[in-house]
């Protein structure tokens, strides 16, 4: 919904989600809807985070996000879900940052008007640097602020009658 | 424009399957060409006589210990690369059972400066897999391989946790570094001194059962095989681990492995002796183990043969067998023991041997050497074939003397050794 408001379309816009694709609940949905609706879509992240397996679903896999920055209209920055994680699956948070923290140098090689999202709460530090997160590219509060109104008309859907849906 | 001639050597690369006698030269610390027409006797060109001797891409060693940060008693980085070159080794790969162990940045910087100082020979850092190599959290690979480490391995200890070896490969393969693994189920192995069988019953001394390394050699190739990851097997010596791999291979399995030297000549009935200088890990085993991982080399199952080099101080072998600890300095005696060894009696050729000595370690490590391709660094080991000489420890380049073949009479050794062009070794 945020992308649409602020493309006017998905049709062939390259989006990634990138980070915790295993333990993501955000990245099941979007992927699906985002194809649909005919964007191409990338997961990328630590090899021990993102299956090969989704390539059998249409859906490019990366593990570097240096390598796909430049091709991204939109950048879809996941939280880590360390409460859903069993094992570590990467060696330290300060490895993860230096390999898919989305920085002020990361930005310099991205497109001009490319969009950056996080799902929240966001891990300042993390996943992306507060001046990215606060920065012109960033739609993440918009992107919370629809998130309520997505989840009031699902609520909506699912819990009314039929005859008035 | 070239600084050096190679003349009339038996040229050896089996990185583009060449044998055959002619020129080398050498131009601005690269390999310029291989021919037979070079102009004789340019007063500008330093000429060396290859007559009778193997020209051969500088020799690779996968498997060597420095010692240095924390046991410089047994080895340092200067001496290990003076012992490295003495041994025809132009390139050596070094485990991370350091003190403190390699797995920060600055260790692996620190390792790469020293060699750098020493200049001796080139040095690759092989960083531990998990953090302090303890086995139970993975070291950041990621910043390492970044900091110049080629590739990631607990070594000379086995990497216990099958969770943490599955992810480690599953997290390496985005870095395209191989893993390599020492095989072995401690469980299996503890307070073992030498092989389990006849002898080591006949001698009263605890023994390492083959089943400790087969088990973990076939964990390992099939967490290879599901993840896709590169493995590479440290220390083969059984007969079982062989046929393991050879079936792995047949499948398509991305592994590649090695055997150290003495573990292809040496059998348990040396503990006879109770030298603690043959007690190596893996354990010297029966001749039907050594006769399987020479069949292993000869049908390209075992990629690659190690030196194993493990110097450790006399101080610290001198000691009841129980307390001392394995390993022996090799690593100026692997290609005289393994021409002695090996091709002598007609196992292997001598392009067989160089693949497994260069080749064949540089492509596993995923190391630009091991060729004398036009271009490619002038890294060169010339090999006397012929040459007998008597082994005395006394003149190591190495720290430690722990060797069992003081006096005994190899053939074939090193007679220069050349390192980006540079002389390094003329005999």
């Amino acid at each position: 919904m945020t992308i649409y408001e602020q493309r006017g379309t998905l049709e062939g816009l390259t989006v990634a989600m990138v980070g915790d694709i295993t333990y993501s609940r955000t990245a099941r949905s979007n992927i699906w809807g985002l194809k649909k609706l005919g964007a191409h879509v990338i997961v990328c992240g630590p090899s021990t985070l993102v299956s090969n397996a989704w390539e059998d679903f249409g859906v490019e896999v990366s593990h570097s996000l240096d390598d796909i920055i430049p091709r991204c209209d939109v950048l879809n920055l996941l939280r880590i879900q360390f409460e859903r994680q069993y094992t570590r699956p990467f060696p330290s948070v300060r490895e993860y940052a230096f390999l898919y923290g989305m920085n002020r140098k990361r930005m310099e090689r991205a497109k001009d008007d490319i969009l950056i999202m996080a799902p929240g709460p966001i891990n300042r530090g993390v996943e992306i640097t507060p001046d990215v997160a606060d920065g012109p590219h960033s739609v993440i509060l918009h992107q919370v602020t629809n998130g309520i109104a997505v989840r009031m008309a699902a609520l909506y859907l699912t819990t009314s009658t039929n005859e008035q849906a | 424009m070239a600084d050096l001639i190679i003349r009339n050597g038996r040229i050896i690369d089996p990185s583009q399957s060449l044998d055959e006698v002619a020129d080398l030269l050498i131009s601005d610390g690269k390999i310029a060409g291989i021919g037979n027409s070079f102009k004789q006797n340019d007063p500008g060109i330093e000429e060396i006589d290859g007559t009778g001797k193997i020209v051969a891409p500088g020799l690779v060693d996968a498997h060597v210990q420095l010692r240095e940060p924390g046991f410089e008693e047994d080895e340092t980085i200067a001496s290990g690369t003076a012992a490295a070159i003495n041994g025809g080794f132009t390139s050596i790969a070094c485990l991370p059972n350091t003190s403190p162990t390699t797995d920060t940045q600055a260790q692996v910087q620190f390792i790469q400066q020293k060699a750098s100082q020493a200049d001796n020979c080139h040095v690759f850092v092989i960083a531990c897999v998990s953090k302090n190599r303890e086995g139970q959290e993975l070291a950041e690979l990621g910043i390492l391989t970044q900091a110049g480490a080629v590739a990631f391995s607990d070594a000379p200890s086995p990497l216990q946790k099958t969770d943490l070896f599955r992810r480690a490969l599953e997290y390496s393969r985005m870095f395209d570094v191989p893993v390599l693994d020492h095989p072995e189920m401690p469980e299996l192995s503890q307070s073992g001194i030498m092989h389990s069988g006849a002898i080591s019953m006949v001698l009263g001394l605890s023994g390492m059962h083959p089943d400790s390394e087969e088990l973990a050699t076939g964990r390992d190739l099939r967490l290879a095989e599901t993840t896709g990851a590169r493995l590479h097997l440290m220390d083969i010596s059984t007969e079982g681990s062989v046929e393991l791999i050879r079936r792995a291979k047949g499948r398509g399995v991305n592994v590649t492995s090695e055997v150290c030297i003495a573990n292809l000549h040496l059998t348990d009935e040396v503990m006879r002796t109770f030298d603690s200088n043959y007690k190596v890990n893996p354990p010297l085993r029966s001749q039907a183990h050594i006769d399987a991982c020479i069949a292993g080399l000869q049908d390209g199952t075992i990629d690659v043969i190690t030196s194993g080099h493990a110097p450790r101080a006399s101080e610290k072998k001198m000691t009841e067998l129980d307390r001392a600890p394995f390993g022996m300095s090799q690593i100026e005696l692997t290609l005289g023991l393994a021409i002695t060894h090996l091709v002598s009696p007609g196992h292997i050729d001598f392009p067989t041997l160089i693949g497994k000595l260069s080749t064949n370690p540089a492509r596993a490590l995923r190391l630009d050497k091991g060729t004398l391709k036009t271009g490619a660094a002038a890294d060169i080991t010339i090999i006397d074939p012929d040459v007998v000489w008597e082994v005395d420890s006394s003149n190591f380049e190495s720290l430690s003397t722990n060797t069992p073949f003081n006096g005994l009479s190899l053939t074939g050794r090193a007679d220069a050794v050349i390192v980006d062009g540079i002389i390094k070794l003329r005999r």
